[in-house]
């Protein structure tokens, strides 16, 4: 029947998790297909982390129901499902060895020393620690603790793994590696990933499909890029990067184009969503590294353009970040390539048009 | 600066007044003579006699079996009680915690009186067992606060882990969580067994005929005169204790 299909890995259906007074979970239904890089985005206190201790088993939800691999999860412990995860901070055992902390899940297991042995060294292979195996934890650095981590639960062949922040406490460096090793090691070893974050840009590179969550509340669900282009809210949008917006009310609507009147600066376009009507209360919001900036008001085939004042300029390396103050006093940000030399820059103080093409905006209800 | 010195003085000042009288115990516990007021050269003749004598011997039998039963089950308890009051919250724990803290903030002669009374009352003959009973009490709360601050630094996620990993909440325990609480438990135990040793008050209303531990013995033969066999008594005793308390603190940096 219905979202239980075969293909269906974690089904939850209208789960709700309390915790006192406050909904960590509220009525949240969700279907994770086998095989994806799953994400679950959202800021601290959405919910994010509670979901994955749901999964885990650590915390039973107040209603609903969580079906894993076809399996009801109703009153199973932690140790009777078919999920492993990876802690935020590794949670690795100090007392034991590397070995023996990856060996730990199949001795659980009830497996023979002979047997556990050759998967302990292929786990490490697979995670590039061979050679580490004898370290205590507090030996190896914080990348290698967490290569442990994964080795860990791997080693155990889970349908699903979960992963609770898992470059959270890398460097920057060291993470955008992991972004992509990560990524690589979930393709080859093809079971289902579900991976919590609040930083959009990982969640967006690594996964395949991925969740924003709110106030125990699930968003939107789509591909990165789905989610991206169109995101279906306010939060959404704001949350995945972008952060001017406008709010307005259409005045009409030709085609795939609407006109929106914004109090204060006059009419702008963006692409029509459904649902709208002459009338109906909208932002317009646009990602600042589509927003071009320029001392000529010549539109130059940029169909809105609005007069700013720059408020501060901040030298980023290889962009200039502005925040521009709009006529009606909001305050917009924009990212610009530092490509074209100083000449162009601009200072704080100096007037200039804020110019940007119709179809780089989204409009979404409000 | 100027501050800095005087208060290193009055620390000073503050051991030799804890370690002088100590200290003059236990030169005088290698005394020739028979009056201890003088010094009349080095001798163990003292230390050779304790070894002689039989009712020593079993007084310090006696504070030895009292020191480890009674440390044992305050260990078992006391470890119970740790793990209950940091890992499972439950009603009135507030209230509990309070009372746990009372057999240490008691004054000990009330407790000894109690005691005494409570045997007398339900009528268990004074004897080693109702002194292990004693010694088990005051004892427990002191594991079980030790060991709940070990286990307070543990993070929580370490059991969860080996839960994950398919431990049942038994093996994660005992793999996981009672490894790594080891050093504050063997530290625990030797500060019960040390408080034990060195008990008096309490284990003088509660031994019965026959049960005199070192502490009553050394009290009992001050009452003719202080000789130099107890000042080498208690230079033993001394050693002992501090010995194992050494052991205790340096147990639980680990």
């Amino acid at each position: 029947m219905d979202e239980a299909s075969t293909d269906a890995s974690i089904v939850m259906r209208e789960v709700t998790k309390r915790h006192g007074d406050t909904l960590a979970v509220d009525r949240l239904s969700l279907t994770i297909r086998k095989g994806e890089f799953f994400a679950i985005l959202g800021p601290s206190g959405s919910g994010k982390t509670t979901t994955l201790r749901l999964l885990a088993g650590f915390e039973q939800p107040d209603a609903g129901e969580i079906i894993i691999e076809g399996q009801p999860m109703q009153g199973v412990p932690p140790n009777r499902r078919p999920v492993n995860l990876v802690f935020q901070n590794y949670a690795l055992f100090p007392h034991m060895t590397v070995a023996q902390n990856v060996a730990f899940g199949l001795e659980m297991k009830g497996l023979q020393a002979a047997e556990i042995g050759p998967r302990v060294a292929e786990a490490l292979e697979m995670v590039r620690l061979a050679g580490k195996q004898d370290r205590l934890p507090s030996q190896l650095s914080g990348g290698e603790q967490q290569r442990v981590a994964l080795a860990r639960a791997l080693v155990n062949h889970p349908a699903v793994l979960l992963l609770d922040e898992p470059l959270g406490a890398l460097d920057k460096q060291l993470r955008l590696e992991m972004e992509v090793e990560l990524k690589a090691l979930q393709e080859r070893v093809g079971i289902t990933f579900v991976c919590v974050t609040h930083d959009q840009e990982e969640a967006l590179t690594m996964s395949d499909r991925l969740a924003v969550m709110h106030h125990g509340r699930l968003l939107q669900v789509g591909t990165p890029e789905e989610i991206y282009t169109a995101p279906a809210s306010a939060f959404v949008a704001s949350f995945i990067g972008v952060s001017n917006s406008l709010p307005g009310r259409v005045q009409a609507i030709e085609g795939q184009r609407a006109t929106v009147a914004v109090e204060g600066i006059g009419l702008v376009h963006a692409p029509a969503c459904t649902g709208l009507r002459a009338g109906t209360p909208v932002l317009v919001t646009i990602r600042p590294e589509r927003l071009h900036l320029s001392r000529d008001p010549a539109t130059d085939g940029y169909q809105n353009q609005i007069a700013v004042r720059v408020a501060k300029a901040i030298y980023s390396g290889n962009e200039m970040h502005y925040l521009v103050t709009l006529p009606n006093n909001l305050t917009w940000k924009a990212r610009v390539p530092n490509a074209d030399g100083t000449a162009k820059r601009f200072h704080a103080g100096e007037s200039a048009y804020l110019k940007w093409r119709t179809t780089e905006a989204v409009l979404l209800p409000e | 600066m100027k501050t800095r010195s005087w208060l290193v003085a009055a620390s000073v000042a503050d051991l030799l007044f804890l370690y002088l009288p100590i200290a003059i115990l236990f030169v005088f516990s290698f005394n020739a003579s028979k009056l201890s007021a003088r010094w009349q050269g080095f001798s163990l003749e003292w230390y050779a006699k304790l070894f002689t004598d039989q009712a020593l011997l079993a007084a310090t039998v006696n504070s030895l079996i009292v020191a480890t039963v009674s440390t044992v089950l305050a260990g078992v308890l006391g470890v119970l009680t740790a793990v209950a009051l940091e890992r499972q919250p439950f009603r009135w724990q507030g209230a509990f915690e309070g009372l746990l803290l009372m057999p240490i903030v008691i004054p000990e002669i009330m407790m000894g009186v109690a005691m005494l009374l409570f045997f007398v009352m339900i009528k268990l003959p004074l004897s080693l067992l109702t002194m292990i009973i004693a010694h088990t009490i005051f004892n427990f709360p002191v594991v079980a606060l030790i060991v709940r601050a070990r286990l307070r630094k543990l993070d929580p996620r370490l059991e969860e882990a080996a839960r994950d990993l398919g431990a049942t909440p038994w093996v994660a325990f005992k793999r996981v969580t009672l490894p790594l609480l080891m050093p504050g438990i063997v530290g625990a135990l030797l500060m019960a067994f040390t408080l034990s040793l060195d008990d008096f008050i309490i284990s003088f209303f509660t031994a019965g005929v026959g049960s005199t531990t070192l502490p009553i013995k050394v009290y009992g033969m001050l009452k003719s005169a202080v000789t130099p066999e107890v000042n080498a008594l208690s230079a033993i005793l001394v050693l002992v204790s501090m010995a194992l308390v050494a052991a205790a603190t340096w147990v639980q940096r680990k």
